[in-house]
This record gives C-alpha cells, sequence and structure tokens, in this order.
C-alpha cells in the first residue's frame, strides 16, 4: 500500500487546474490591473508637481465636491429607500408585490443613458412637467436636482437587493418574539430588525456609493455640462479628455479610482465580517 | 388566568384552519394542545399571543376581552419553536430585552433588570452562560434562554410552540421534566403546542386533542388511549388496524374475530368498525383460520406478524417469546383475539372520513 499522500484523484491531470487558474490570473491582470496601473503611471507621467496642479484646478476641485454632495444625498435615501421596500417586501402579502420585486430591478437593466432621456423628457424645459416647474422658477434639468434624480434612479435597487434576501431568509420571528415581549414598532426595528440586516445594509451602501460616484451616462444627458457648475467628476475626466488635457484627466481619474478603491477595500471588509 | 375560548374560526386565503374552537383553560393548568401538523393547534396558540386573529369568536382571558388587546399589551411568554433568540443580544440581554423595552415610567432601574436577569439565569441553570450568545449555545441551553426571555416579564399566561421539537430525545427529557418544575414554581397558566403524545401525556394536567380544525378530545392519558373519542382519535393515538363488524347485543362479531375480551357496548346492531392497535392483538393458531402470516420480523424483544386475509393487510405487535408466537411461521394460518379495542358504528367507509392520508401516522417506538 502507498501512502503517498494524494492530493488530487489518481489519474487526472493536473494541467488542467493550473491552466485554468493560470487563465483567471492573466484575464483579470489584462483587463483589469494593466488600466488602472495605466492611469497612476499617466496621471504622475509629469511628476507629483503636475498632478498636484492638474488635482487642486479650480474645475476639478468643484467636480469632486458635486460628486461628494451627490453621493451624500443618494445614499441615504437610497438606504431608507431600501429598508423600506425589503421590509414592505419581506413582511407582507399584498397585491401588486410580485410586480414591486419586478419593478425594482427595472433600473439594473435599462441603460442609465434611457433613464436620463426619460428624465429629461419629464421635467426638461419641452417635457410634460416644464411648462409648470419654469412657472413656479424650479430648475431640475441641467441642475443639481436632475443629478441627484438620475443618480437615485441609476442606484435604486443596490440596498434592497442586499437586504431583502435576508430578511426573506431570516422571517419575522424574531420581531414576533420581541411583539410579544412588549415592544413597540419603532422598539422592534431598531433593536431587532436592524442590528440583524446592519452588515448587508452597509454593503449595499458602499456599492450604492460606489455605483453614484461614478455614475456617467444617465448624468451626462441631464447635467448639461456646465463647467464649474454641473459637472460632476465623470463628466469633468471626459471633458478634460476631449480638452486634449490627457494628464489632467488621468489625474481627475486617478482620484475618482482611489475613491472606488476605498469603496472595494471597505466592501471586501465587510465581507469577510459576515 | 382563565383562558375562555368560544366559537373561535380562523382561515387563511379561503382554508378552514380553525372550524370552531370552544375551550376553558383554569388558572395554573398546564394544557396540551396535540394534533398532527396541520391541525390547527400553532395558530390557536399564535391567536392567543395575539400575533394572529381570528375570523369569529371570542377570547377571553381572566374576564378581559383579549380580541382587543395588542400582542404587545397581553403580557404573553411566548417560545418559539426554534427560539427566535436575537442573535446580536447576549444571553443576558436576551432576558432583559422584555424589560428594558418598557415606557420609560414602568421599566425597572438598570440594576433591578440585572438582579432579575441573575435570578433567572440561576433558575434556568444557566447561570455561567450569561455573556455567551444564541450562535455559541446547543439546542438545549437555548431553549432554556428563550424560556427564560418569556419569563422575564412575569407573564399571566405560557405559551410554548412545540417546544422540544428541535432538541434530541435526551435532551428533550431532561428538559420535560425540567419545564414541568418551572411551570409549579411559576404557577403560570401554561399552554403549549406538541405532535408528540408522549410529550402531551407525560408533561399536561390534560390534553386537548386536535384534527383538521376542530377540537377531538379533551382529557388525560388514560381517557384517551382507552376510550377514543372519535375514529381519528383513535387512529392518532395508534389503532392502526381497522375491521370491519357486525354488532350483535353489543358484541362486534366478524369471522375468525374472539370477541370475548371486548366489553359488550350499548351501541345499535349493524355494520360497525373495531380499531385496534397492534399490540393489543392476540393471534389464535388455528389451520382453518382467516389470515395468513406474510411476513414475520423480529427485533429481539417484539415480533411484528404481517397478515393477511386476501382483501387487507396489516401487522401485529407481540412478544418474541410469547407462547402464542411460537409456529407462527408464514404461510401459518391464525385468528384474532382483540384484547382491547373500539368500535365505531357504521361501515368502515363512513367510520373513516377523517381522511387517513391528511395525518402522518405515527408507528409506536418498540
Amino acid at each position: 500500500m502507498s501512502t503517498v499522500a494524494l492530493t488530487h484523484a489518481p489519474g487526472q491531470s493536473r494541467a488542467v487546474p493550473r491552466l485554468l487558474i493560470g487563465l483567471a490570473f492573466a484575464l483579470t491582470a489584462i483587463f483589469v490591473v494593466a488600466p488602472l496601473a495605466f492611469i497612476f503611471w499617466r496621471a504622475f507621467a509629469e511628476g507629483w508637481a503636475v498632478y498636484l496642479k492638474n488635482i487642486a484646478d479650480p474645475l476639478v476641485l468643484h467636480a469632486i465636491w458635486l460628486t461628494t454632495l451627490v453621493a451624500v444625498i443618494v445614499v441615504p435615501v437610497n438606504i431608507a429607500f431600501g429598508i423600506a421596500v425589503a421590509w414592505a417586501i419581506a413582511r407582507f402579502r399584498f397585491p401588486g408585490r410580485k410586480l414591486l420585486m419586478v419593478l425594482i430591478e427595472i433600473p439594473f437593466s435599462i441603460s442609465p443613458i434611457i433613464a436620463g432621456i426619460c428624465y429629461l423628457l419629464l421635467y426638461g424645459r419641452q417635457g410634460l412637467l416644464g411648462p409648470w416647474l419654469a412657472a413656479h422658477d424650479l430648475k431640475v434639468m441641467f441642475a443639481l436636482p436632475g443629478i441627484v434624480l438620475v443618480t437615485m434612479f441609476v442606484t435604486a435597487p443596490f440596498v434592497v437587493r442586499e437586504v431583502l434576501p435576508l430578511m426573506q431568509a431570516q422571517g419575522s420571528e424574531q420581531e414576533q418574539a420581541a411583539v410579544t415581549l412588549g415592544a413597540r414598532g419603532w422598539q422592534v426595528f431598531s433593536r431587532v430588525t436592524l442590528p440583524n440586516i446592519r452588515w448587508a445594509l452597509l454593503y449595499g451602501a458602499v456599492l450604492c456609493t460606489a455605483r453614484a460616484v461614478g455614475e456617467f451616462g444617465g448624468v451626462s444627458v441631464v447635467s448639461g455640462s456646465i463647467r464649474g457648475q454641473t459637472n460632476t467628476l465623470p463628466l469633468q475626466i471626459e471633458l478634460m479628455f476631449n480638452d486634449l488635457n490627457t494628464t489632467g484627466a488621468f489625474a481627475a481619474a486617478s482620484t475618482l479610482t482611489v475613491i472606488a478603491l476605498v469603496v472595494l477595500v471597505v466592501k471586501a471588509a465587510l465581507e469577510s465580517r459576515r | 388566568m382563565s383562558i375562555v375560548i368560544e366559537h373561535m374560526t380562523k382561515s387563511f386565503d379561503g382554508t378552514a384552519v380553525l372550524r370552531g374552537i370552544d375551550l376553558t383553560i383554569e388558572s395554573g393548568e398546564l394544557v396540551a394542545l396535540l394534533g398532527p401538523s396541520g391541525s390547527g393547534k400553532t395558530t390557536l396558540l399564535k391567536i392567543i399571543a395575539g400575533l394572529e386573529w381570528p375570523n369569529s369568536g371570542r377570547l377571553a382571558v381572566h374576564g378581559a376581552d383579549w380580541l382587543h388587546l395588542a400582542a404587545q399589551d397581553r403580557r404573553i411568554g411566548f417560545v418559539f419553536q426554534h427560539y427566535a433568540l436575537f442573535p446580536h443580544m447576549s444571553v443576558r440581554d436576551n432576558i432583559a430585552f422584555g424589560l428594558s423595552v418598557r415606557p420609560r415610567a414602568q421599566r425597572p432601574g438598570k440594576a433591578v433588570i440585572a438582579a432579575k436577569v441573575d435570578q433567572l439565569l440561576e433558575f434556568l441553570q444557566i447561570a455561567h452562560l450569561g455573556d455567551r450568545y444564541p450562535a455559541q449555545l446547543s439546542g438545549g441551553q437555548r431553549q432554556r434562554v428563550a424560556l427564560g426571555r418569556a419569563l422575564a416579564i412575569e407573564p399571566t399566561v405560557l405559551l410554548l410552540d412545540e417546544p422540544f421539537g428541535a432538541l434530541d430525545a435526551a435532551v428533550r427529557r431532561d428538559l420535560r421534566a425540567w419545564l414541568r418544575q418551572v411551570h409549579d414554581e411559576t404557577g403560570s397558566t401554561t399552554i403549549f403546542v406538541t405532535h408528540d403524545q408522549e410529550e402531551a401525556f407525560e408533561l399536561a394536567d390534560r390534553v386537548v386533542v386536535m384534527g383538521e380544525g376542530r377540537i377531538e378530545q379533551i382529557g388525560n392519558a388514560d381517557q384517551i388511549h382507552d376510550h377514543p373519542a372519535s375514529p381519528f382519535v383513535a387512529r392518532f393515538m395508534g389503532a392502526t388496524i381497522e375491521l370491519p363488524v357486525m354488532l350483535q347485543a353489543g358484541r362486534a362479531e366478524a369471522q375468525g374475530l374472539d370477541p370475548s375480551r371486548l366489553p359488550r357496548r350499548a351501541l345499535p346492531d349493524g355494520p360497525a368498525t373495531l380499531f385496534l392497535r397492534p399490540a393489543d392483538v392476540t393471534p389464535l393458531a388455528d389451520p382453518a383460520g382467516r389470515w395468513q402470516v406474510a411476513h414475520r420480523t423480529s427485533n429481539g424483544a417484539l415480533l411484528r406478524l404481517e397478515l393477511t386475509d386476501g382483501t387487507g393487510q396489516f401487522g401485529i405487535d407481540l412478544p418474541r417469546r410469547a407462547p402464542e408466537a411460537q409456529g407462527l411461521v408464514p404461510g401459518a394460518r391464525v385468528n384474532l383475539r382483540p384484547e382491547a379495542g373500539t368500535i365505531f358504528p357504521g361501515p368502515r367507509a363512513l367510520a373513516s372520513q377523517a381522511a387517513t392520508a391528511a395525518f402522518p401516522r405515527k408507528e409506536k417506538s418498540l
């Protein structure tokens, strides 16, 4: 009898798994790592000084500020919306429940640019609500409200998608237990429901943030790309690129990438906690 | 606290789950709701708890109408089948939960709550587990914590849904005796739901047998065992043999059947059905007997003989060393002498209206 440790079934070649693993690494390197590395390489191509000057450009700073502002508005709203919808779907049976589940997924399946155009047709000057908005001196299109609305549309499913499966899997017994122990609605939510979904909620919020910060297609339709006013960071990058300010574009892109990488690290940390 | 339930009905999406329940439970009683799954016992328990509402009927506890009272205001202790402990709280915080969510004016001070929790941990024999989290506990320990959490609010009524269903046999036996002790010491009115007869009879003062949304019988172990009120109860209590007989002067007669051990019954003459438990039948070897032994299996102590008369087959149990058992090999012919049984008037088709398929027949474990 041989006592050699068998790490694989006898007669089966080790070549195939090795090939596949190698392929996975190679493809990741070519399609993901290389372009990212290239961004930083180009951003710093002309040295730190130029990089900092590019970042400190008032237009870039404004774009960073605007992007942050949009995320700060959109993410909390989406968290509230996500919890409300997940709660409704997971805990209650009502007519239209299935329809609601489908509707929530729509932003994932529709191209963001279509969302942008829909909003333009609805709120734009020639749009359905345009005359009414103009009469009340409300500016939605080519202004912050439009950008926020479109970003909300695009990011709407993230929190629900994370929280709903968890709430469905956990069922409502813990909440019922809390009720029999005398807890009121808000106590049940804050002391039982919320702690149970907190990691999924954070995870959804992180994904939502990443998307809100990086959103381009929908926002480009409704923002009007007014420099220093309605240009978010992705739009600013495109603009600089079109202006043939390649180094500047890459510098701005690198800040966006850093934001994305930070989010990614947070997400990975959250995943390991779950 | 006495509980009075009157004419209670409940249906889910048009399916009747409770079809008119009338039940009175005295203060301090320990009552089991026993029945197969789908009999409505858990629904009844949840209605008492305020987690479900009936379509019609009355629920009064100590004279107060509970159907106008939210679950939060009923002060019941409810123990869920799968415990429903709060996973993000320590054992201590789980038990303290009911006290800590009270409105500020009624909430005991932190020290009072902590003392109460200590006392309960001691009482539940889990004093060493106070700082653990539910995920770090065994099933039996979780059950104790769940009970502690329910007891902390000093409930007027204690309700338990399949309290031992998710535990293995040894732990189950332990906890059963312990729950009885808890009930006696707290003096609460306790209702628990189970599908396990042994558990129901061993633990409860009274057992309420439920089937398909109705109460089939209320009584103690002996009453229900010896005098099942309906074919449903007879089957549920393990009478798996149903023989068509003719009643004549109160005696059940059928070919191959020796009714000498069965008492005469005050029932009208005519077709009837005799319900028998496999262990309550003595086989009498007879070369011209009605039944033939088809199979013979043994578990060492008991023999199981499968008998057939060409139209139907059933199994009987007898001690392996019993004198009657000798020579009863496959092919041998026998008649039967029931030692105990229950007779319901009407041919078998009528007597067995309660759908046999609707409930799992529990074989007695040998």
